[in-house]
């Protein structure tokens, strides 16, 4: 009989081997694939299972994970969640996370590679395994600033660090309460969901990052930025400012918002011009450089870029392909040309640091569990968009507009501003975007520490007045908070 | 020829006890790493009735093995420690599904179910003084031989006994339980032990008919319809058990078990064809005829289909199995308890998840150590019921571990089976103990020195060796 049990053996053998065979295929080529269906509520309950690290200004935590008696052991909560949401999203059950819970997902779990010696020595003992910690580059004071200033507004804020790139305040308004949405009470989190999405204002939407809107007259700091760029302008260059201009190849004729000719004999000096917000006249420029000229220089101040802060922003766009009509609309802003508060506080931002763009990020410091640094963001410069003798040419014209221009309103005693006012007209019938941005402090030899963008959607006028009146003293507002402490 | 002719180095046969003994160690040693880990995970220090848990195990692996020594000391010294790693892991695991479950029961202020634990704990006691009884009484295997018909006769009445109205119950479906008073047991348990002795007993005595004569049928050979009878009986029964218990696992199992016992005893490969078919054709008959087989096998094609319903428990399985990965998330750090029946049907997609694929490895590879000392047994025994009934007594095993994993890893339809040993469960826990003492008590024949070959050097005569 040993033939036959030998056999038998063989058999009894390859039994097993299917079953070994096909517990590999689950355990190891088909298992990525299998856990992560929604049905398998292993994930989450493993995510909630660990202690996540906490969101960090400075040493104050804007999101912490308390524990908990139910199945889902740790809650995330957040200090002051409206005046932090559009940078810390929420972190709910049912919808996922956005903002820095999500981008830095891997981080504030605990997952990442950089925690494996930790995770190495929470092995044997189990569940200790705690997230690490991320430390924000936002400045409370200028980020309250911000949201106060938005207040029953729609529309977003952007300051940033024009040396660094550093982001210190990130403001989308009207905002919402994100521990509404990361409660541990599924039912409420789907109607407080769907609240907010039925909600006409779009609380949900990261408006700094997200939107991108026609930027209007702040773009002309761009196309002043070409013309100084070009060789061929200086702030005394004399430039055509005639009331209103004939498009050519078209009926088509743009007006300034005065109605007026910008200087007498129909000229003014490019200094004037960019005070005055005079639109023929930068529609001139525009079309005397060309619409590669303006792209490549739009371009260099990280239009059609996409940056990850690590939070994604949208990109902003100078269409390709203009011809000479368009090309003159959008040497003012307007036509396609749209570009989010991220980018226009980058074009403040880089004529304030000699001319050089910096990669803007919002994450100053990763923490290990024990909350010791393991990495400090690094400032990078994503482009060098201007001469430095420009850079500060340009400054000084920003000065005059806030000086003796349309940005009155942004003017602070003993601390010298630039800025640039914009309305950007939408849709016929709808209110203009009201828009300023702005840089200070201006001086000889130093470096500005703060550039800011204010956008209000829909909420101006219908004159260039507007982005000076509701925007202008939002941004002075934050510029203060900084820079007067 | 004198006595002090030549002289001839003293011979003894090795009996390996103190392998057993040290491998008795090493299996404490891992289970209770295992156990002590559940604790730290879970609880975050070892809970004070951890300890009493492990010093039981220890005295009952000693008593185990004191029995080997005593009453078998040749027989195979893998065994014992082999199939005790697998006993204490299941009662880790079944001790983590305990806490689990006192868990949920503070989170939502209920009072803690009673621990499974020590009911396993006392089966397996049980279990093992059934192992030393069956090494004690049963001193001689070829016995047992005398008791073909009883041990046919009382396999049948245990397998039919859940049909009896007043004591069968029905649990999830099958008709598998007897409940006296607060008892329950599981009676097809001990039946397998039962069937395979009368299988063995059977063909022992009819195996050279049934191999010899044959008659040829489209160029194969065919054994005599007469010779036919048994197979085909068995074949009725196991329908029988399905039709009636409707439980496929024992079904499969007992009709496995006797094709190749019967291949085994006549080394006539046309029993495994004809096995084959009327495998084949019951299956089929069964899923056209039976709705709940229709369903099974549905849910085994897709059983992400109704997810929430009938493919839930195999859905949680593969998960369980899924997250598990390579590695496990590590003893009391996975969910097992989401897997419905984790402590019984279900325990290996437990141990998937929380050992991993390298944790299923091992038990599997433990379960193939398992029933490859069986298979050497049966080969190494001189006598033919020895050999067959240590075959069939691995080959329980090994179709019982192939049923009740392929089902729930989705290699074939899930069937109701306890995984030998693991699985929370007394009957089925003692009849794999008794299984391992037939096989110790075989193995001991069959590696006991004929005679006493240093009373033969000394003798006076010169004697020849067969």
């Amino acid at each position: 009989m040993t033939r036959s049990l030998r056999r038998l053996a063989v058999v009894l053998a390859l039994l097993m081997t299917a079953l070994l065979v096909n517990v590999t295929y689950l355990q190891f080529f088909a298992s990525a694939d299998l856990r992560n269906r929604p049905a398998n509520s292993r994930v989450l309950l493993d995510e909630y299972s660990r202690e996540r690290g906490p969101i960090l200004l400075g040493s104050t935590a804007i999101a912490a994970s308390i524990r908990t008696a139910d199945q889902l052991r740790y809650l995330r909560q957040y200090a002051n969640g409206p005046l932090y949401e559009s940078a810390t999203g929420y972190y709910s059950v049912v919808y996922g996370a956005t903002g820095i819970e999500r981008a830095e997902n891997s981080v504030l779990a605990g997952s990442d590679d950089r925690f494996f010696v930790d995770r190495l020595q929470h092995l044997f003992a189990g569940r200790g395994v705690k997230g690490g910690a991320v430390r924000l580059t936002l400045d409370p004071a200028a980020q309250k600033a911000a949201f106060d200033g938005l207040a029953g507004r729609t529309g977003a804020v952007v300051a940033i660090d024009p040396r660094t790139g550093a982001i210190l305040a990130l403001v989308s308004s009207p905002s919402f309460d994100p521990n509404a949405l990361s409660s541990h009470n599924p039912a409420k989190i789907r109607d407080t969901y769907a609240a907010l999405l039925k909600d006409p204002a779009e609380p949900m939407l990261n408006r700094p990052l997200a939107m991108t809107l026609p930027p209007g007259s702040t773009f002309k700091l761009v196309t002043a930025a070409a013309a100084l760029e070009s060789g061929n302008y200086t702030p005394t260059t004399m430039v055509p400012g005639p009331a209103s201009l004939k498009l050519p190849n078209t009926t088509k004729v743009l007006h300034n918002w005065s109605g007026t000719a910008c200087g007498p004999k129909n000229t003014t000096t490019l200094e004037n011009a960019l005070a005055i917000s005079c639109n023929t006249a930068f529609a001139s420029i525009g079309l005397a450089l060309g619409d590669q000229a303006l792209r490549s220089q739009a371009e260099k101040f990280g239009f059609g870029t996409s940056f990850d802060i690590p939070l994604h922003a949208a990109t902003s766009r100078f269409p390709a392909q203009l011809d000479e009509p368009q090309t003159a609309m959008a040497a003012i802003g307007q036509y396609d040309v749209t570009a989010t508060a991220l980018q226009m506080a980058m074009v403040a931002a880089a004529i304030g640091n000699n001319g050089q763009v910096m990669n803007p990020y919002l994450v100053a410091q990763v923490l290990s569990p024990e909350l010791q640094t393991l990495e400090t963001a690094a400032p990078s410069a994503f482009s060098q968009a201007m001469s430095p003798a420009n850079a500060s040419t340009l400054m000084a014209m920003m000065v005059t507009v806030v000086e003796r221009g349309t940005g009155s309103n942004a003017r602070i005693p003993g601390i010298t501003v630039g800025g640039k006012t914009g309305t950007a007209q939408t849709a016929p019938g709808r209110p203009p975007h009201a828009w300023f941005v702005a840089v200070a402090p201006a001086g000889i030899g130093g470096l500005a520490q703060i550039a800011v963008a204010v956008v209000l959607e829909n909420g101006g006028g219908a004159a260039e007045v507007s982005g000076n009146k509701l925007a202008a003293p939002i941004a002075r507002a934050v510029i203060e908070a900084v820079l007067r402490r | 020829m004198s006595s002090s002719a030549i002289p001839v180095p003293r011979y003894r046969q090795p009996t390996r006890r103190t392998t057993e003994l040290g491998l008795c160690v090493l299996a404490l040693l891992i289970g209770s790493a295992g156990y002590i880990q559940v604790d730290l995970a879970v609880l975050g220090s070892i809970a004070s009735d951890t300890m009493p848990v492990l010093c039981a195990l220890a005295a009952l692996l000693l008593l185990a093995h004191s029995a080997t020594r005593w009453l078998a000391p040749y027989s195979d010294p893998i065994l014992v420690p082999t199939v005790a790693v697998l006993n204490i892991m299941g009662l880790t695991m079944i001790h983590r599904l305990d806490l689990a479950e006192a868990q949920r029961a503070a989170r939502n202020g209920d009072i803690a179910p009673s621990p499974d634990v020590y009911t396993q704990l006392t089966w397996t006691a049980l279990g093992i003084v059934l192992f030393c009884a069956v090494l004690f009484v049963i001193r001689d295997h070829r016995g047992l031989q005398r008791y073909t018909y009883t041990a046919m006769f009382a396999g049948l009445v245990l397998l039919l006994l859940p049909l009896v109205p007043g004591i069968g119950a029905t649990i999830n479906g099958a008709t598998l339980w007897v409940r006296l008073g607060p008892l329950s047991f599981q009676p097809g348990e001990l039946a397998k032990i039962l069937l395979t002795i009368f299988f063995a007993g059977y063909l022992t005595v009819t195996r050279d008919s049934l191999a010899l004569v044959r008659t040829k049928v489209l160029g194969i050979e065919f054994p005599r319809g007469r010779d036919l009878g048994p197979l085909v009986v068995a074949w009725f029964i196991s329908l029988g058990v399905l039709v009636f218990e409707r439980d496929l696992g024992t079904s499969l199992l007992f009709f496995g078990l006797f094709v190749s016992l019967l291949y085994v005893a006549t080394q006539r490969r046309s029993w495994l064809v004809i096995g084959t078919v009327l495998f084949l054709s019951g299956a089929a008959l069964s899923y056209l005829a039976f709705g709940h087989v229709r369903l099974r096998v549905n849910i085994w094609l897709d059983p992400f289909a109704d997810e929430s319903d009938t493919g839930y428990q195999i859905a949680q399985s593969i998960y369980g199995f899924a997250s598990g990965g390579m590695f496990g998330s590590g003893l009391g750090q996975g969910y097992p308890q989401l897997v419905p029946y984790a402590k019984s049907d279900f325990i290996m997609a437990a141990m998937g998840e929380e050992l991993g694929l390298v944790g299923v490895m091992a038990l599997l590879l433990l379960y193939g150590v398992v029933v490859e000392r069986g298979l050497r047994t049966a080969v190494a025994c001189r006598d033919v019921f020895g050999s067959l009934l240590a075959a069939g007594l691995s080959i329980v095993i090994a179709l019982q571990v192939f049923i009740v994993v392929g089902g729930v890893s989705r290699l074939i339809p899930l069937t109701g089976l306890t995984t030998p040993f693991l699985s929370q469960g007394g009957s089925s826990l003692i009849a794999n103990w008794i299984a391992i003492g037939l096989i110790m008590r075989v193995s001991d024949t069959a590696r006991r020195p004929d005679i006493d070959v240093v009373a033969l050097q000394e003798a006076p005569t010169q004697v020849v060796r067969r």
